[in-house]
């Protein structure tokens, strides 16, 4: 491990940080323009996270342990997730810990504390919420593994900078595999962060929200950690999206000048997801509840073809 | 007249005749005509027949036809029973329309799918293409869909639709089975038409790959085997015997089966030549015992007369099947010979079970009564097709059903206790409701029919006849045919 | 085009027929079911075509006219005129288990990848990976046929079946002779005709076209 994959690997988690705020604020400009609405600009979601930091923490009489511990798990786990998926190079010292069955691990077991933390006030909606978290998590976390199984298959390995890797080296090949497994991720990312057709993170309406109806007690610092996490969270997706379908543009290893043309790339690619996030949102209405089965089956379906047809057809 | 004519006009007639019954329509001479081009097309199959006879097997148009003793043997058949069925229906279809069960748009549609039906069966056993005659079938099984509909009542459309969608799904599998057959047969015969010709394939059968093969006979056995009526295949046959017009259901048993079977025996022998194995002569082992073992207890249930008889077809196409599977020049010879006798006599039987449920306005056996009295033709020709249906001597499936189990004992003696026990079931089941139907008092609500006699009267003596003398050519035609086969 | 480039997007055109099967065997509404049958047609009709060109066979190019023709064009207008004239456009089935349905569809692909592995072997053709796909698509079609009880369906289902039959021919053998594959169209085209008379016969005598209904003919 030499100090300059130790440079790049704080780099990309100080980014992480840092960028994540602005992803999520590029997303409701955007949002704003094609509603006609004036928008706050790329630098409001800082200014929520400051004015939050500066509250006092409110904690309910009966609040354990875990209530308090959950923001700074949410917000530890993007942060380590942070470091192992290749963002702007794959020269990355914590790369070969972890491989994606861990980051999706990590995020289960952000998940499971917010749940918990939701429950543990014994609010009707925490647990309301707690229970359509996970509802959603155990139909989408194996249709998740099988896509990305499939990429890792048709890339002979788990470990997303080897994969991005394989990727880079390689000639550009149309494979079904490949495109089931894509938009099997896509769809799942969309449940996994929270986003319309799931879910709206910007409604507080008693009978749909899932993931707000889970924090709806937190506040102060901790609202602001957790939100943070889930911005960093959007983020780490649509750049485990980026290593797993379309790398080009990440620095391989052991060029240190490559990095600004990496994070400029990154930064395009970013803010065109971001483009494409929001016209699913303005086209779509939210999915009743109970219609959600139908997607994610639909997603685990999807996942499973790219699968098979990694043998079949490849 | 040279052979290939007669085969021309073998085919052609039936197709004209469709043709004309349909311009013709429901007019007075439209049975007249269907008795005509049957019985025209009797003739040239005799001919064809007689040809075939002297001289040995024949292609013609260009490689596109073919006959040997197999499918002469049965093409006369079939040409034989489509006539006496068109004689039959002609008092049968008038008594039908008096009753108002068919409509006159009906009956021009009956005769002229009657004559496609025909046309269908002929082609599919004088194709040299396996594919023709995959095609054939399936217009086969299209021409009597809307046959087994015609009296529109919600359990006839319930039978047709069954018949349509089992069918269908049957047979799609056939052709899968003969895609995999013209992927094998491509490799040794090269490309193009010539590689799906019976005639190459049976000449290359050697050489083809075993293992393709053996999957493709899988598919081939469930897809023909459907229209065979093999259990547990056979679920639509009941339905579309019982509920369609009783000339439809004489020829859907008499020659529809025979066909199927006809094309799975052809299959098999060349799977046989692949392999060098017995695996599909012990597929259709398999299925004909169960399809024997199955049909003989379901008759014992049956409260309509019809859907009994049907049991009964699907019994006798199990016993055909299991003496094919099991191979071996008697059990073949027995079962090219039931495929004829059985054919006789059920569609024999068939006619007469027309004129009982005419006469008492009904299907249910219970409410038939007093036949023979009633009735004298129509009482003892039932009486006499039972008895050479469950294989009483001296009539010809006593025969057949004698030198199957022959056979058995000596190849495979484990399954004769089965064969045995299928048999005896079906003989008292068939009996105990027969005794029931031709005895006792004329009851009042029974009505007088003007039946059709020569059919009966035909098949019933021939079935005997060939049941105490087995004619010289029809020796010869059996005997080459199971060398065939071999 | 190089062979490998045909292999690509024959294999990603089966994929996509292999989809809208799937998607058959989901939908719930007949008007998207005809739809989705007319887009697997369409693949099917590409994928001929361009297996055409690559191996040169030219009366592939006459097949997927036919299908083109027959399965994108006149097959689902018909299917369109009838349920307008029944007055089902907008009807929606009901179909239970969904999830299960799926879970055995995926089985069935995998069971032919099985089945078709020997075959797979043997064959030089490019589209010998497709053969799996078009045994799946057959057996597809099949389970629709089971799990529905609408006629409309149950048509679409034997529909998509024969699809699935003419994508195996093309796969494993570049195609079945001409007049084979000329007569298999008209048994379709005689089929369709069949059924569309079917239809007004079990509407008008069931009322609806259920066939869940049909149940009189049992073994008692």
């Amino acid at each position: 491990m030499n100090p300059r994959s130790l440079v790049i690997e704080f780099l990309q988690v100080v980014l992480l940080i840092g960028l994540a705020p602005a992803f999520t604020g590029w997303l409701r400009t955007v949002k704003c323009w094609t509603q006609g609405r004036t928008a706050a600009g790329l630098l409001q979601p800082y200014r929520d996270l400051r004015k939050l930091l500066a509250k006092e923490v409110v904690l309910a009489e009966n609040a354990s342990w875990i209530f308090r511990f959950t923001p700074y798990i949410v917000f530890g786990t993007a942060v380590l997730a942070g470091g192992i998926i290749p963002m702007i190079s794959v020269d990355l010292p914590l790369a070969p810990t972890a491989d994606v069955i861990v980051i999706i691990a990590l995020f289960a077991v952000a998940r499971f504390f917010t749940a918990l933390a939701g429950m543990d006030i014994g609010t009707a909606f925490g647990g309301m919420g707690a229970s359509r978290e996970m509802t959603i998590a155990s139909l989408a976390e194996p249709a998740m593994l099988m896509a990305i199984f499939t990429v890792s298959l048709a890339n002979t390995s788990t470990s997303l900078s080897q994969i991005v890797q394989v990727i880079l080296n390689g000639q550009p090949v149309l494979r079904p595999s490949i495109a089931f497994a894509f938009f099997a991720f896509v769809m799942i990312a969309i449940a996994e962060t929270g986003r319309i057709p799931v879910d709206n993170p910007a409604t507080h309406l008693e009978l749909t929200m899932i993931h707000e109806a889970m924090i709806l007690e937190y506040s102060g610092r901790h609202l602001a950690l957790i939100e943070w996490g889930q911005m960093m969270k959007l983020l780490l997706f649509a750049a485990m999206g980026i290593a797993a379908f379309a790398p080009w543009g990440i620095a391989a290893a052991g060029s240190l000048h490559a990095l600004p043309a990496a994070l400029a790339v990154m930064v395009a690619k970013l803010a065109a997801i971001g483009l494409v996030i929001v016209m699913i949102e303005t086209g779509l209405a939210k999915m009743r509840l109970f219609r959600l089965t139908d997607y994610l089956g639909a997603a685990f379906l999807l996942a499973t073809l790219g699968m098979i047809s990694f043998f079949i057809l490849d | 007249m040279s052979s290939s004519t007669a085969l021309l006009i073998v085919l052609g007639l039936p197709l004209l005749a469709s043709g004309a019954l349909a311009v013709v329509g429901d007019r007075k001479i439209a049975p007249e005509i269907n008795i005509l081009g049957s019985t025209a097309t009797f003739a040239a199959s005799l001919i064809l027949a007689l040809d075939v006879y002297a001289r040995g097997a024949m292609v013609a148009g260009r490689n596109f036809f073919f006959v040997d003793a197999f499918s002469v043997y049965l093409t006369v058949l079939t040409s034989f029973v489509s006539m006496t069925t068109a004689i039959f229906s002609r008092r049968y279809m008038r008594r039908e329309q008096e009753h108002g069960r068919v409509s006159e748009v009906g009956m021009r549609f009956y005769h002229a799918m009657f004559q496609l039906f025909i046309f269908a069966m002929l082609l599919c056993l004088l194709t040299n293409n396996v594919g023709i005659l995959w095609i054939a079938m399936e217009l086969a099984t299209l021409s009597t869909v809307l046959l087994v509909s015609l009296y529109r009542t919600p359990t006839a459309i319930e039978a047709a639709w069954k018949y349509f969608i089992l069918c269908g799904v049957g047979i799609a599998q056939a052709l899968f089975g003969t895609v995999l057959l013209y992927f094998a047969a491509e490799k040794v015969l090269g490309e193009g038409g010539e590689a799906l010709l019976w005639t190459n394939l049976s000449r290359v059968s050697g050489q083809l790959e075993p293992t393709v093969l053996s999957l493709a006979f899988v598919f081939l056995m469930v897809g023909y085997g459907t229209k065979v009526g093999l259990v547990p295949l056979h679920n639509w046959l009941p339905d579309a015997h019982s509920e369609g017009p009783t000339p439809i259901s004489a020829v859907l048993s008499g020659l529809l089966l025979n066909i199927a079977l006809y094309a799975l025996v052809r299959c098999k022998v060349l799977v046989d030549g692949a392999t060098h194995t017995h695996h599909a002569g012990h597929i259709m082992m398999g299925f004909g015992l169960l399809s024997i073992l199955v049909a003989a207890f379901s008759l014992l249930r049956q409260k309509d007369i019809k859907r009994m008889f049907s049991y009964s077809s699907i019994e006798h196409m199990g016993i055909a099947t299991f003496a094919f599977g099991l191979g071996g020049p008697i059990a073949t010879f027995g079962a090219l010979l039931h495929m004829l006798v059985h054919s006789l006599a059920k569609s024999s039987i068939f006619f007469t079970v027309g004129h009982a449920s005419q006469m008492h306005l009904t299907q249910e056996m219970e409410k038939i009564k007093g036949l023979l009295k009633g009735n004298p033709l129509v009482g003892w020709g039932l009486m006499f097709g039972v008895m050479a249906i469950a294989g009483m001597p001296p009539f010809g499936i006593f025969t057949s059903e004698f030198l199957i189990l022959t056979a058995t004992m000596k190849d495979a003696p484990l399954a004769t206790p089965f064969l045995l026990l299928g048999l005896g079931v079906a003989f008292a089941a068939l009996f105990r409701r027969v005794q029931s139907m031709v005895a006792g008092d004329v009851p009042s609500s029974q009505q007088p029919v003007a039946a059709a006699h020569i059919p009966v009267l035909l098949h019933t003596a021939l079935v005997l006849a060939i049941g105490i003398y087995l004619p010289a050519f029809l020796n010869q035609w059996f005997h080459t045919t199971v060398e065939l086969l071999k | 085009m190089t062979p490998s480039t045909a292999a690509q997007i024959n294999s990603f055109l089966a994929a996509l027929v292999l989809l809208t099967s799937f998607g058959m065997l989901v939908q719930k509404r007949l008007n998207g079911l005809i739809h989705l049958f007319a887009w697997q047609g369409l693949f099917l009709s590409v994928n001929t075509a361009i297996v055409g060109y690559v191996a040169g066979k030219d009366h592939l190019y006459l097949s997927s006219l036919l299908t083109l023709v027959l399965k994108v064009v006149l097959l689902p207008y018909i299917l369109h005129l009838l349920i307008n004239r029944l007055n089902i456009r907008k009807s929606v089935e009901s179909i239970v288990n969904v999830p299960t349905t799926m879970l055995i569809g995926i089985g069935l692909v995998i069971f032919s990848y099985h089945l078709m592995g020997p075959v797979r072997e043997l064959s030089t053709l490019i589209t010998r990976s497709t053969l799996a796909v078009a045994l799946a698509t057959v057996l597809i079609g099949l389970l629709m046929m089971i799990t529905r009880q609408h006629a409309v369906s149950q048509i679409i289902g034997f529909l998509a079946l024969e699809n699935g039959l003419f994508f195996a021919a093309t796969s494993a053998t570049y195609g079945m002779p001409l007049v084979v594959e000329l007569g298999v169209a008209l048994d379709i085209l005689i089929a369709a005709f069949i059924f569309g008379i079917f239809f007004f016969h079990i509407s008008s005598t069931f009322d609806s076209l259920d066939v869940g209904q049909m149940a009189r003919l049992k073994e008692d």
